[in-house]
């Protein structure tokens, strides 16, 4: 299936994920931060849809959209922040941020003109969508099996350190 | 509005990276430079799938690795903000002095 305004898309998604990335880091409000948050996570599966990747996509939105932004929420909820909206928001290290900003932006702007002829504009789809799932679940069960079983066991470690950390007396 | 190739996703996820670098070199806020170190994971894994367009599945694979990476961290960093808001009453960065010299 040949895809429908292609560059529509593509421009939209990418102007609400930068759109709402920049209200997370300006919002005062840290709930308002995590919604924002959530619709750039959301047109970033969007773009990973676009970028013939659902699988990406579907583990995007349940992980990062359902699960941990949860979490974020959940913290937001449980560290009290009403005395801290009154507060100042940025600390005093703007010079810092925009020097950074600007070398990294640089470098990449740099980086990006002198390497837009290797690619191929033209795209053409690597794999039909309906395998790409299958493919992955071969590569992760396959080639990438010890980082799969590594991946585990640092997920294991997470949970343990998120409860020692978080509990009051072990 | 021509077609749509590597490079413009490219510059999508430079900008990303650009606003999470500068979120969690100004923000004061604990919680939200973790929300700003998603974003820069972000970043990163639309220019895995990205490429993965061009060259196989290995792009795709790495971003589900970093997506559980990001859960990892985000279970460890938000572990440790309810640790620190137990012993300071605050949030903000720059009121955690304890290994500062």
């Amino acid at each position: 299936m040949n895809p429908v305004a292609t560059p529509f898309f593509f421009y939209f998604l990418s102007i609400m994920a930068t759109v709402s990335a920049i209200g997370v880091i300006t919002r005062k409000n840290a709930v308002h931060a995590a919604l924002s948050l959530i619709v750039t996570l959301v047109s970033l599966a969007g773009l990973y849809l676009m970028l013939y990747a659902p699988f990406v996509a579907g583990v995007q939105i349940v992980l990062y959209a359902g699960g941990i932004m949860v979490l974020f929420l959940f913290v937001i909820m449980l560290v009290n922040l009403d005395q801290n909206i009154r507060e100042i928001q940025f600390n005093k290290q703007w010079m810092v941020g925009l020097i950074a900003a600007l070398a990294l932006g640089g470098l990449l702007l740099f980086v990006i003109r002198q390497g837009r002829d290797i690619f191929p504009v033209n795209l053409s789809a690597t794999l039909p969508e309906r395998q790409n799932t299958q493919q992955v679940g071969l590569a992760l069960y396959g080639n990438y099996m010890l980082p799969f079983e590594i991946a585990s066991l640092l997920l294991l470690v997470a949970i343990v350190g998120a409860v020692v950390m978080a509990k009051k007396r072990i | 509005m021509g077609e749509i190739g590597t490079l413009h996703y490219l510059v999508v996820a430079a900008a990303l990276l650009i606003i999470g670098t500068i979120g969690v070199l100004t923000r004061r806020n604990v919680v939200i430079i973790l929300m700003s170190i998603e974003l820069i994971l972000n970043a990163v894994n639309l220019n895995l799938v990205a490429f993965s367009r061009l060259y196989g599945l290995q792009g795709q694979v790495f971003s589900i690795f970093i997506i559980t990476d990001a859960a990892a961290e985000a279970a460890v960093g938000l572990g440790i903000i309810i640790a620190f808001f137990r012993n300071k009453e605050t949030v903000n960065v720059d009121e955690a002095e304890l290994l500062r010299w």
